[in-house]
Order: C-alpha cells, then structure tokens, then sequence
C-alpha cells in the first residue's frame, strides 16, 4: 500500500477538511454527487476480488481444444497464484460448447485450494444437477440485458431465461450452494447496438432478487467507454448495493483497463478478467476478448489495492495455457516481462 | 437536520475551489475538447524496425492530416547515422503536404538539427529532455542539466526565428535504468523546459510502466509548476495501462494527448513489447466520451491500415483490430 507523502497535499487533506465539514453536509453532497466521491484517485477499494474467467469464458472462446489434464494444471496454477475465485468450468451440453465436455472430469480432479471458490456455468436445472453431482458448491447464470442477444445466444426471451434461472437458484438455495449471476451485453449489444441502462438494472434487479450473491456486469463485446460504464453503473447502483456488484470488461476496443478503472471510482471491488486475456471475441473475427488478468493485477497493484495475487505465478500460469494452446499471450505485462 | 440546497450548492463550490481533485471526479469534468498529437511518423517509425521510403512516409503524413489530425510529428532531424529511419528528413519535409490550420513539428536534438530543420521548412520544433540522470546519459550521452543547456540555444534561436517549441521529458513514470523516477525531479524538468520557452510540455512514460496512481502523483507535482493548459501525456502501452493512465490525466485537467497510428512503435527497452498507445484506441475512447478530437476515426484507421502494410507488420490498436466487426458502436 503506498505511503502518503509527508507534505500536505490537496488529496491528502481532503480528509481532515471533511472532518471540519458538518459531517451530514459531506453526506449530502456524496449522495448527490457520486461522482464527487469517485475522484481520481481517491477512495478507490483497499482490496480487490478477482474473479478468474480464463479456464472457462477463456477456453471456451478458443479454438483449440485442450485435454483435461491442461485444463486441471491451469487451474491449479492459478489457485497457486492467488486467484480467490477461478471459474472452473461449465455444465453445458459439449454439444454446444465442446471444449467443456470434460466438465467431470475437470472438476473432479482439480486441487480445491481452502479459501478459494470453484464456480461453475449452469445454464439449466439438468446442468446444476450435474454440477452439484460432480462436486460444485457455487454455480453460475446467465442473463442478458439485450432481447435480441437472449433469443441468438439461448433461444429465448430475457424473460424466459429468468424464469429458467429462478428454478436453478431456489434449487441451489435448497442445497446450499451459492449463485453468482452474470448479465451480458451492459455497455451495447452485437445486434441491438445501444442498451439502456434501466434494462441493466432491471435484470440485475431480478438476478439479485433470486438469490445470486453477486452480479457480474459484462461489457460482451468490449465496446463500452467510461462514459458508459459510469451511467451504466449509476442506474445499477440504484437497484443493487455497490458491494454486490462485479465488473466483466472485454478488451476488444482495448477499453478494457479505462473501464474497470472507473468502475472502481465508483466503488466496485470484485473485477473479473482472465489469464493471459484467453478468448477472443465470437463477434468480431480476430478481436481479442476478455481483460488479461496480468494486466488487471498489474494496475491494481501500482494502484496500491491489494488482490492477493502473485502476479509472477499468475504470469506462469498464463505462459503455461499459451504453450499449451499454441498462441501468443493477450497480455501486455506478460509481452513485456523479458524487460531490463 | 437543516440543510439544504444552498448548503449544498455552497460546500461543492468550497470543495471544488480548494481541492481541484475533487472536482476531477469520474466522469464529470473531463475536457470538452482533446488535441491529440500524432507522433506515429516520427515516433512511432524511428521505432519500427523496417525502414519505409519517402513517399510512403509521406502518404502516411497526408492521410494523417486528411483525417483531422490537429498536430503531426513528421520527421526527426538527428543524425542518420544515429537514426536510419529519419535519413530523409528533409525529403519528407519537403515533400508533404502541409494542411492549413495542421502542425507539423520536428525533433531537433541540437542547434545543428534545428538550423536543418528550419531550412527544411519547419515552423515547430521538438526538444527531449529526461526525468532520469541515468536515462539522460544512456540515451544522449549527457547528464539531464547538461541537455537543458543544450537546449536553451535551440529554444533562444527558436524564438529569435518565431518558431514554436514543444517539450518532451522522458521517464515521467519510471526509468528502465533507475527505476523510480520522482515527481518532483519531473516537476523540476518541466519548469526548466516551459521557463526556456516551449508552449507545451509532454510528459512520457517511456516504458510504459506507469499506472494511475503514479500518474496523478506525478501531475500533481508538475501542475505546481507549469499551467495544465500547457501540459500533455504521452503514455506507452507496454504493460496495458495507457488508456486507464489517459483517463486520469484527463480527470486532471490534461487536454492534450499523444498517441501513435496504429500503435507504431515498439519499446525499444523490452524485446517484443508494444510501445506507444494506439491513436484509434484513444479516439475511440474519447469520442466514447462525448470528447471532440476533429478526428475522423475511419480515415485514421485507413492511415493505420496503409503504413501496417507498407512495414508488413499487424496493427497494434484493438480498434482496427475489431474494426471487422460490422457495427463499430459509436456512442
């Protein structure tokens, strides 16, 4: 954690002034003007959670297939790196998504580290049994804050799949075990363009309503700015607690870094991202995806914030699934690790 | 309780006034409007390891200008001998051409370059100057004082002949040499630069390894000395943080940004790495932002996708990139 400087400077006085301030008038104008708290550099989190999507969002947009065997000393690497939560896999039909067919396997055979989560894609009641069977104590869904995107990704209304998902969270409230919920497609759509932020809200509303512990706010396509994400988390924040929230930045548009760094500016603290920025975008043929994890870990370590993190065992972690995969990494720390 | 709107209205005005950081918030109070310096035919080529002929530098430099470019660092006026890529300076000086309204300025190292250049045509020049002693004796041989005194003759011929000068200091963020680089040493070279005459300064992170919270340490520092109208970053994305570091520079009061087409350029301190951020990826930002640049984004990805083919290397902007993409969502 950096040490303020022993010389007075304007950020670090800001503090005793609001100390002389009427307390309720610095509440005031925090509650009216959020943005007056989010300032540049100033109550940004301690602490940030990582969520590590690269053994599943990751793998399943790359092309290759890898054996299970490399999927599970992936993971183990990165529990070894750190990582508090590591999505591990998915309990889709491998029709759909072949990559992920070794999903038993996977998860039978990684090294659960203490402390550390193992979350796991459900689509669907049939895929949370599975889950459950083959060792799973927190699961995943999927929403979309875009009709159109809800009916060509699954088939069906945003509404439908709400309905789908609320059968998965009160069977996982049964059984103990805990939801995260993901919407896609918060910052635009492939297909519809602009999305409003109230439709954000509205199904991060109902995510959060059935039960999911956490909501992840996924920029799908990358091409969300600032600006964007800041109204966007606005109109969230309102229907959510802060402390609830997830961002899920794509680095498609390389915005990636910007975005997750006003994000936190405003308050979030659990960042998902993925090692060596593994998956590429199924919308844009040759575009990167996912925000590389060694990327992530390296602002916010500068920053201060603290993840836990080893960001050296991360870097291995990522050199491993490249070779494996037979692919140059996504992140910029890892290319320019052979510096001075 | 007994507060209201005027209690408000009067301790965001007391906020603002004595902490202009706190008005530097998320998202409100960003500039209306960036210059984007464009140092991709300079910059970014003397640091790409194909050498391009004349006329393609100069096509890259017109298409540049073509696509609303405020300012367009085109050549360099070091020694070839130093420098093979800016070998035909004068020819590309001469050979663009020069849209009205368009800055053009060249690097001059010394008086010699900038005698050269100005025979050549230049109306602006470019002087470098070091945050780091070890950088300063690595890169040009000299210590950091001994380069300023260098410069005050190219910045006292400069205003003798009306020509503008800017200010470059290097490793404003770190030295790949001395590693922590102090804001106030950065603070220091700025002042030197901006007392000597240069109308702007712009503050590199060299290497790239800069993160935010460096970034507003170290602005934090050289606003102290140097008015933020005439401030401006030039941030390498090495390790990713460019666009982030963009961001709260701009949050700061910063309205001047450089960048190279394409992210031409690698680091030349860490074999393979990328160097410069990308001038798409920074516009799109931007323009994400509601933040006027002139810049149409199209033209300046037709720009990128020119000099990519003619240096038979892939683009470094994730925009051009994604640019497949059918729907690029301007918002």
């Amino acid at each position: 954690m950096n040490q303020k400087s022993q010389v007075q400077t304007p950020l670090t006085t800001i503090v005793s002034l609001s100390k002389t301030l009427n307390p309720e008038c610095v509440q005031l104008l925090r509650v009216h003007f959020p943005q007056v708290a989010a300032s540049a550099g100033k109550s940004l989190p301690e602490k940030v959670k990582i969520v590590e999507v690269g053994p599943r969002d990751g793998l399943q947009n790359e092309k290759t297939i890898v054996p299970a065997e490399v999927k599970i000393c992936l993971i183990d690497m990165l529990s070894e790196a750190g990582l508090p939560v590591i999505e591990a896999t998915s309990f889709v039909s491998p029709k759909w998504v072949p990559q992920m067919a070794d999903q038993v396997e996977v998860m039978k055979g990684i090294s659960k580290k203490p402390g550390v989560n193992y979350p796991v894609l459900t689509p669907n009641l049939k895929g949370f049994q599975a889950a459950v069977k083959a060792g799973a104590t927190e699961v995943a869904i999927f929403g979309a804050a875009s009709e159109l995107f809800s009916k060509k990704n699954i088939n069906c209304s945003v509404e439908e799949s709400l309905q789908r998902f609320e059968e998965v969270a009160k069977a996982a409230k049964e059984q103990g075990v805990a939801v995260r919920g993901y919407v896609s497609c918060v910052l635009g759509c492939p297909y519809e363009g602009k999305v409003a932020p109230g439709k954000v809200a509205q199904v991060a509303k109902r995510l959060y309503a059935m039960g999911c512990y956490e909501i992840s706010l996924g920029d799908t396509t990358g091409v969300g700015t600032p600006g964007g994400m800041i109204e966007m988390l606005e109109a969230v924040k309102h229907e959510v607690p802060v402390e609830a929230l997830a961002v899920h930045c794509h680095d498609t548009y390389g915005q990636a870094l910007a975005n997750i760094l006003v994000a936190l500016q405003m308050g979030i603290s659990v960042v998902d991202s993925s090692v060596a920025g593994l998956g590429g975008c199924p919308y844009a043929q040759g575009a990167s995806g996912n925000v590389a994890t060694e990327d992530v870990v390296y602002m916010l370590h500068g920053l201060g914030i603290q993840t836990g993190v080893d960001l050296a065992k991360l870097m291995d972690a990522g050199a491993f699934i490249c070779q494996s995969l037979n692919r140059r990494t996504s992140s910029k720390v890892a290319q320019a690790a052979c510096k001075l």
